[in-house]
């Protein structure tokens, strides 16, 4: 059975609906993707997961609860991080400070979580005293994954990592993403590049008008003509 | 005019009362920061303050004594404040919460007045010799106001900086979004906020009491260079209200060499107005609200 299982869900953030039912699935240790033109309501469809959007219709189930209308709050607690597209650190706290801010919720000895966050981003390490604020984008983004990691989530979803990073950081982030999954946490993801999303994701979904329009493995999506012209420039 | 004599005669007495208006300016810039509005009660919530120091002082404690009695009193009234007002309006447009504390501010001047009366009161009577200390002279009580401001400060930041509920109210006023959604209870923040603050409202409010007298527009006098204390150093920076708070502190000492003494309330306005001018984050780079 999936890990996150969204049965076509409805919904948006005040009157109107901007979600006119999606489904899709994330299974254990998998990377999926949502692709899909301005508008189609990728990062909706990722919010309603997390509880930011009121839901009118459809059912999200994870790992066997249903979580559907939770508060974020409680969906934290029940093993689900969320990095949001912009503001996603503590610009005024140091990098370590932003790492203790992700356990607040965590009690007792955290000194392997803090093994294993500057395992996966050793560029901080050196920098663990600097402020958040003063780190470069890519940087800030790391930061951003690694506050939310700090929680051990099942699940991290992740709003466009790769929005106004360098080719050089977009691959890094992609790379960490990986090291994240074999790590053992499966992850959804938002992405405007999409080409470079879906070759190195395990599956894939592609959004239009708030509704499914394709899915697939990776490379299947890649392959696919009509999803080429219409999403990838050909 | 010897620089000895300078500095007896303006250069200490404007350290001293910065540092009471660095106390209150702490405690303003923490409301704009976490809460992210203008208190406007503060000043009068420093009276009360004053006034329940003066009460206990009254029954036969010593001043200094009563003090963390007065401050402890004073958190919880801040606390029971928010409750019963600013937490209704916490949804609505923050003018709302800002006219009300002025609503606040004027019930909690009411009380004092039914309380207390409109007269001038002191702690203790009688005149106080300052001793002198390598040509520096000091009474005990600015010498004990400057102790207290010191440790206030030292133990504000302390726990700003170490603590785990210090750092969440950093997160909380650094980004709010962020913070709730690592799980920081944001209730929790918002008393442990006002309870910090209504201490520090009680002890600037005393200080300012036991170094002149006390009356019941004591604290809303000294709204105006508070406020401009917080702003000058940058909203939402503590270091800042403490290096605001001096300046102003100073300078309304310093202007009578430039200003007939009347216009001394004066120099906290013109400061305030300069800083928005030319440099509106403030001196350490405040949040813009």
């Amino acid at each position: 059975m999936a890990l996150l299982d969204m049965k076509d869900v409805r919904g948006g953030y005040g009157d109107a609906d901007i979600l006119h039912g999606v489904s899709m699935t994330v299974g254990e240790r998998e990377v999926v993707v949502i692709v899909g033109p301005n508008g189609a309501g990728k990062s909706t469809a990722m919010k309603s997961v997390f509880g930011l959007l009121t839901i009118r219709g459809g059912s999200i189930v994870f790992d066997g609860e249903d979580i559907t209308g939770w508060a974020p709050d409680r969906i934290v607690q029940r093993g689900i991080c969320y990095v949001p597209q912009v503001d996603n650190v503590f610009r005024e706290m140091t990098v370590h400070e932003n790492f203790e801010m992700g356990a607040f919720l965590r009690r007792g000895d955290l000194s392997a979580a803090y093994d294993r966050i500057y395992g996966l981003f050793p560029d901080l390490k050196a920098k663990r005293r600097n402020l958040a604020g003063d780190l470069s984008g890519g940087q800030r983004q790391m930061v951003a994954m690694g506050r939310a990691l700090m929680l051990d989530p099942k699940l991290l979803l992740l709003d466009e990592p790769t929005a106004g990073l360098s080719p050089k950081y977009m691959e890094q982030i992609f790379q960490i993403t990986r090291d994240v999954r074999d790590a053992g946490v499966s992850i959804l993801l938002v992405e405007q590049h999409a080409k470079q999303a879906l070759a190195f994701c395990d599956r894939g979904y592609v959004l239009a008008t708030g509704a499914n329009r394709h899915e697939g493995s990776g490379q299947a999506l890649l392959a696919d003509r009509e999803v080429a012209e219409m999403f990838l420039g050909g | 005019m010897s620089f000895l004599e300078f500095l007896n005669f303006h250069l200490v007495p404007g350290v001293v009362l910065g540092s009471i208006y660095a106390v209150g300016a702490i405690g303003i810039t923490l409301v704009f920061g976490i809460l992210r509005f203008a208190h406007f009660a503060h000043g009068d919530m420093a009276t009360l303050g004053a006034f329940v120091a003066l009460a206990l002082v009254t029954a036969g404690l010593t001043p200094w004594a009563a003090l963390p009695i007065a401050m402890a009193a004073v958190a919880v009234v801040a606390i029971v404040v928010d409750k019963l007002f600013y937490d209704y309006l916490k949804a609505r447009p923050k003018i709302m919460t800002v006219m009300a504390s002025l609503g606040v501010a004027l019930m909690l001047r009411a009380v004092v007045q039914v309380v207390f009366g409109v007269d001038p009161r002191t702690y203790a009577t009688g005149i106080v010799r300052p001793d002198e200390y390598f040509g520096i002279l000091l009474r005990d009580r600015e010498l004990y106001t400057l102790a207290a401001v010191v440790l206030l400060v030292v133990g504000l930041s302390l726990f700003l900086r170490h603590s785990r509920w210090g750092k969440a109210m950093r997160a909380m006023s650094d980004n709010p979004d962020l913070a709730r959604l690592s799980g920081v209870d944001n209730r929790k923040v918002t008393m442990l906020t006002w309870a910090i603050v209504g201490a520090l409202c009680a002890a600037s409010g005393f200080m300012l009491g036991i170094n002149n007298e006390l009356h019941s527009m004591m604290g809303w006098q000294v709204l105006l260079p508070m406020f401009a204390a917080a702003i000058l150093g940058g909203v939402g920076r503590v270091e800042g209200a403490v290096l605001g708070g001096l300046i102003v502190g100073i300078a309304e000492e310093m202007s009578i060499f430039i200003l007939p003494a009347q216009y001394k309330a004066a120099t906290a306005f013109v400061l305030l107005l300069l800083i928005l001018l030319v440099r509106p984050r403030g001196l350490l780079n405040g949040k813009v609200l």
